[in-house]
């Protein structure tokens, strides 16, 4: 009579589930032909029989839960032998692995209630464990329906869901070193809602950045007067000629590469001790998704090889995409210097947090017509303000005000009228 | 192909769209001529039409629909030997059959599914998606919602069907059933705004894979 165990599929594995016998008592089968299947976490296993000759006796039926090693089937050697099959033995599950015993003279945790003694309930899956442990089950009080009264994942599951009996003592609240979550009474005013994948990864961004980089933002005011007016004169004919309206933007965008090709290291980012100078000019242009349900920045590359129409098209072009979540992989990667245009919602300047690896982002405010003094007079102009977060590890004070004071020069005396 | 491998190699062979039945045929090939040495542990990657294949745990009232109903829309309908319950194959979703003589790596079912896992994610984090596992529930998690369905078979330690990825699955599909008996969202990375090139994703896909499992690479 050779005994057929339930095997052990992997080191954490303490049981398994008979799935399908693959032959009836009595049939006959040959060493390592497949006998029956067994199921573990999303894996289905053909278990060979261990030796040749006929299947004796079933232990255990197909959709039992069991722990390796259990005898669930015996095979008798030759012939005729399931006439003479012994009676069934009376089958406890065959404690495995014994339970680790626990060294006695380790005190207990005091607890209001005494830990039950682990010995007590034979061996249990870690995932029996987990659930009792999660719900602060006392797995001395559950019954076990398994093998041998072996507790099984439904028994615990079972207990779960069951309404926790009135009179049950409230659970004893160790003072908690961090302010306790609301009571349950106040859970109607707070409604709890996950994070979208998108959210926590913006959420992990700013805060790496903050902790990244030292921010400091300088603002520079700018007159716009020269660009509004060729755009005023341009921007009937640009909407007719290429279907979308000429903004601000692209102006800022290309005098922003113009400065950055005059001061490389507001293009640079930082990699342990050493400075990367980016040949190319990649500016990532950032992106609010509708109703404030995330930010994303697109990267116009080559953004200095482009003419205004083109940095137009381009920006029109990734923050369709953007909303409409259409963006390739490709296109929020490599940015080398970024922009945000918070002006367009009406702010007059903020300070932006650098989207890293960059060490620098411009930030663009509204443009309003404000009264101005020039030569003592009092004059109408367009007016801007530029506000540059610079990674101050990397770039002075004096430095970032040269830039930003270049990208507000170049935009001031903006005098060519071909976009 | 012939000689038994000595070392560990992994091949991968793209079988593009092939439906589902013929795909489980050629499985049992590969499963036998791995068993007998003589082919190297292969990474199987497909495409299926339309199906709604059950598991050996499987439970028909997780089939919402009737198979008539399934017909009518031209979805097959199968049963199957892996392990896990009902889940449904279709375009957009890439599928991968490693064929692996795990007497070779581990001889440990869950650590073969953990390991399926890691590639997986792995394979997420290059398209900025964090995926991640959710205890008792094997396949990969984005968020609450299910991205990649795992379920294996295993003979003598060869190992056969494996993970279903949705990149750009019409998720539209998964009303006809419950996958996996769970009912938790299914999402993709389209669904999750990542427009990822097949080709793209199988490339990362073997890539981790040989890194996961610690293979030279044959191809």
């Amino acid at each position: 009579m050779t005994d057929v165990v339930m095997p052990q599929m992997g080191e954490s594995i303490v049981e398994g589930t008979l799935t399908r016998w693959l032959k009836n008592p009595g049939d006959r089968v040959e060493r390592d032909e497949p006998l029956f299947e067994i199921s573990t976490d999303k894996v289905d296993t053909e278990i060979p029989s261990p030796a040749a000759g006929v299947l004796a006796e079933v232990l255990v039926e197909a959709g039992k839960t069991v722990a390796i090693n259990t005898v669930v089937a015996r095979i008798s050697d030759g012939g005729g032998a399931a006439a003479i099959a012994p009676a069934p033995v009376v089958q406890a599950a065959a404690p495995v692995a014994p339970p680790p015993s626990a060294p006695v003279t380790a005190p207990a945790p005091v607890a209001a209630a005494p830990a039950p003694a682990a010995e007590d309930l034979g061996p249990l899956s870690p995932l029996v464990r987990r659930i009792a442990r999660e719900n602060n089950i006392d797995l001395s009080t559950v019954t076990g329906t398994g093998a041998g009264g072996r507790i099984t994942k439904d028994d615990v599951q079972a207990v779960v869901t069951k309404p926790a009996p009135v009179a049950a003592p409230p659970a004893a609240t160790p003072a908690p070193a961090y302010a306790p979550p609301p009571p349950r009474a106040e859970a109607a005013k707070i409604r709890v809602e996950p994070m979208s994948t998108m959210r926590k990864k913006i959420a992990e961004h700013m805060v790496h950045s903050k902790q990244t980089s030292a921010h400091v933002t300088t603002v520079h005011k700018v007159d716009m007067t020269n660009v509004a007016k060729i755009r005023d004169k341009a921007k009937g004919a640009f909407q007719a000629q290429y279907g979308f309206s000429l903004t601000f933007l692209p102006f800022v965008a290309a005098a922003t590469c113009k400065a950055l090709r005059e001061f490389p290291i507001l293009n640079a980012s930082i990699d342990g001790g050493n400075i990367l100078y980016h040949s190319d000019i990649n500016i990532g242009v950032a992106v609010a998704l509708d109703n404030g349900s995330g930010l994303i920045v697109p990267v116009i590359a080559n953004a200095d090889e482009k003419n205004v129409t083109g940095l137009q098209r381009s920006i029109v072009d990734l923050a369709a995409r953007a909303r409409s979540r259409q963006l390739k992989p490709d296109e929020v990667k490599g940015g080398t210097f970024a922009i945000t245009n918070f002006g367009s919602f009406g702010s007059v300047f903020a300070t932006p947090v650098i989207n890293q690896p960059n060490v620098a982002i411009l930030g663009v405010g509204t443009i309003e017509k404000t009264p101005v003094v020039i030569n003592d007079g009092i004059a109408i102009r367009s007016i801007c303000y530029l506000a540059l977060t610079f990674d101050h590890r990397l770039i002075d004070g004096a430095l970032a005000d040269m830039f930003t004071g270049r990208v507000k020069q170049i935009l001031e005396n903006w005098t060519d009228s071909v976009l | 192909m012939l000689a038994a491998v000595q070392t560990r190699v992994l091949s991968t062979r793209d079988l593009g769209r092939m439906k589902w039945a013929e795909t489980y045929a050629l499985q049992a090939t590969l499963v036998e001529q791995r068993k007998r040495g003589e082919i190297a542990d292969q990474l199987v990657f497909v495409e299926h039409p339309h199906v709604v294949t059950m598991g050996r745990n499987g439970h028909d009232k997780n089939v919402l629909a009737s198979e008539e109903i399934l017909a009518k829309s031209g979805i097959g309908f199968y049963h199957t030997n892996r392990g896990g319950d009902v889940t449904y194959h279709g375009p957009g979703q890439i599928v991968g059959y490693p064929i692996l003589n795990l007497n070779d790596w581990k001889r440990d079912v869950h650590a073969y599914v953990r390991a399926l896992e890691d590639v997986i994610i792995a394979t997420l984090r290059g398209f900025c998606v964090r995926g991640e596992r959710s205890p008792g529930a094997t396949g990969v998690w984005v968020g609450d919602a299910k991205i990649c369905a795992i379920g294996v078979h295993i003979s003598r330690w060869i190992t056969s069907h494996g993970f279903a990825l949705n990149v750009d699955t019409d998720l539209q599909y998964f009303q006809y059933i419950v996958p996996c008996g769970l009912a938790r969202p299914v999402t993709s990375l389209r669904a999750l705004g990542i427009a990822a090139e097949h080709d793209e994703v199988k490339a990362a896909l073997r890539s981790n894979f040989a890194k996961v499992f610690g293979y030279e690479t044959e191809n």
